[in-house]
């Protein structure tokens, strides 16, 4: 059935530092590299090697320009992927009953031999997480490496999402947001962590860390080279005599 | 959203069977014999062949029977269930005025009623998703359920169908205009998507990729809204004007025959417009503008 569990046991799930997140995208290749030949359909891609190249990826890195009130603008990189929602409209409108949010730990699941490949689920998820192979013709979306964090096969640093292992940056972890003495919970709670669209009422497992409050630059220098350090009309010593010797030549 | 015209053509032809069914179930076009076998066929064809063209739209239509079985939750679920059961019912009543020249009476007032049933599912599977804002809106089902009406009363009632092309073309402009507002009034924002809206003006700098994907073809369309207006006007003049004109000008069936013509192309130029014009709330991730 594709009615939403009453309550789950735990709320397994993401948090991402929009602080600490560097956009290098090694958690869009990890991920596709760990489901593309793991659990359910290869993640295709179409004309890999034409003019038009496109395939599926269940974790997109966009990057934003924030322009507060005042003062310069800052850049967000910020990685998008299916929020494991409390409220997911993407399993209730589910005709097959293929899309379905497991009860034991919240997990957002497609059961691929049961999808008909209609798209509702896509068109009811706000953030775009879902994604119908191309040439599968299922619907793909994060499964938050269910084959991993359970997998006694794998070394026990490794039993956790794929996207989370490899960030190099450290913006991204996991863990049971449903138990607040969770290290997540605790990191989401130091650091206001938020919800996305929470207008939509979909209340989102997943959180995001706002970037920390910086220094601001105001307004722009008048001159850039003044700010760096030396600058070079006031370089002394013998780098400055060779300076001011070549100069005159 | 993407126009696909599997979803084009299913919408309105099996919208269009339905309401020429409901008509015939309630008994508003006495037929019998070989009259009623044409008139039935051609409802069971109309409801037919956007139902195929339902399952062209599928990545895997072989396993469209599955989609019986969520009828508790999912609005396609029940869409499926109540296009079954509208033909099921029908099928007697039909067959009794086909071949003994009498109706059923009882089966068909409930078949025209799960017909009807039939097209308001259909049209929530679209107003459910709150995702569209311009679609989640009582016009949404009130337009569907006039289209419907409208074409079955064009087929049975031939002139008589004037107040419900006009109220067609009230919920048509009503649709349209109260629409125009929601994805704005809906308070969402690229603010909202990404959380930052506290920090300031969010904007999109770089996109994730560079190629298309499935969300951008699927739910970022953006062809249809720069020939809106236009597209507005001529379904609005073959949906309603032309068939007002030619029911209450012309004589008998050709009047019938230019109205239903003129009336199917204006919906299916309505219908794609509702599809190129509907914007998804997850645009706010791409920039929308682009």
């Amino acid at each position: 059935m594709t009615a939403l569990p009453a309550s789950t046991t735990r709320k397994l799930g993401l948090v991402i530092d929009l602080d600490t997140c560097v956009g290098c995208h090694a958690c869009v290749i990890s991920c596709k590299g760990w489901n593309t030949e793991n659990y359910g359909a290869a993640l295709s891609d179409m004309d890999p090697y034409g003019a038009e190249p496109e395939g599926t990826f269940l974790n997109r890195v966009h990057s934003f320009e924030v322009t507060p009130p005042s003062g310069a603008p800052q850049l967000v990189h910020f990685p998008r992927s299916c929020l494991h929602c409390e409220d997911a409209p993407c399993v209730t409108v589910c005709p097959t009953g293929a899309s379905y949010k497991r009860a034991e730990d919240g997990i957002v699941l497609v059961n691929e031999t049961d999808c008909i490949g209609c798209g509702l689920c896509a068109w009811a998820c706000p953030y775009g997480a879902r994604e119908m192979d191309a040439a599968a013709g299922v619907m793909k979306k994060c499964t938050l490496c269910v084959d991993r964090i359970y997998n006694e096969a794998l070394p026990e640093v490794d039993r956790e999402p794929a996207c989370v292992r490899t960030c190099p940056a450290g913006a991204r972890h996991f863990g049971d947001l449903g138990d607040p003495d969770s290290a997540v919970s605790q990191l989401v709670a130091a650091r206001g962590g938020m919800d996305l669209m929470p207008e939509l009422g979909t209340k989102p497992v997943n959180k995001y860390l706002p970037p920390r409050a910086r220094d601001r630059l105001m307004e722009p220098p008048a001159d850039l080279v003044s700010l760096c350090e030396p600058a070079p009309t006031a370089i002394g010593g013998f780098l400055g005599f060779v300076d001011r010797a070549l100069s005159k030549l | 959203m993407h126009p696909a015209p599997s979803l084009i053509f299913f919408t309105v032809l099996s919208g269009l069977g339905f309401g020429h069914l409901a008509f015939l179930g309630m008994g508003l076009q006495p037929v019998t014999g070989w009259a009623a076998f044409w008139q039935f066929g051609l409802g069971y064809a109309l409801v037919l062949v956007g139902l195929i063209a339902s399952a062209m739209h599928l990545g895997h239509p072989e396993r469209a029977l599955k989609a019986f079985s969520q009828w508790r939750t999912s609005w396609l679920s029940r869409e499926a269930w109540l296009a079954a059961l509208t033909l099921i019912i029908m099928a007697p009543h039909a067959a009794a005025l086909v071949f003994w020249g009498q109706p059923l009476a009882g089966l068909g007032m409930v078949a025209a009623f799960l017909a009807l049933q039939t097209v308001l599912a259909t049209a929530m599977i679209y107003a459910q998703l709150a995702t569209v804002p311009r679609w989640n809106h009582w016009t949404t089902p009130m337009v569907f359920l006039a289209a419907s009406l409208t074409g079955g009363a064009i087929l049975a009632l031939g002139s008589g169908a004037w107040p419900l092309l006009l109220a067609l073309g009230a919920l048509m402009v009503a649709h349209w205009t109260l629409g125009a507002a929601r994805f704005a009034a809906s308070g969402t924002d690229a603010g909202t998507a990404t959380g930052l809206g506290h920090l300031g003006r969010v904007r999109g700098f770089e996109r994730p990729h560079t190629g298309g994907n499935y969300v951008l073809k699927e739910m970022v369309h953006v062809v249809g809204r720069k020939h809106a207006v236009r597209l507005q006007v001529i379904s609005l003049l073959l949906a309603v004007a032309l068939p007002l004109a030619a029911l209450l000008l012309l004589p008998g069936w050709p009047a019938k025959a230019v109205a239903i013509v003129a009336h199917l192309l204006g919906m299916l130029a309505a219908r794609w417009l509702f599809f190129a014009q509907a914007e998804h709330v997850v645009g706010h991730y791409y920039g929308r503008a682009a």
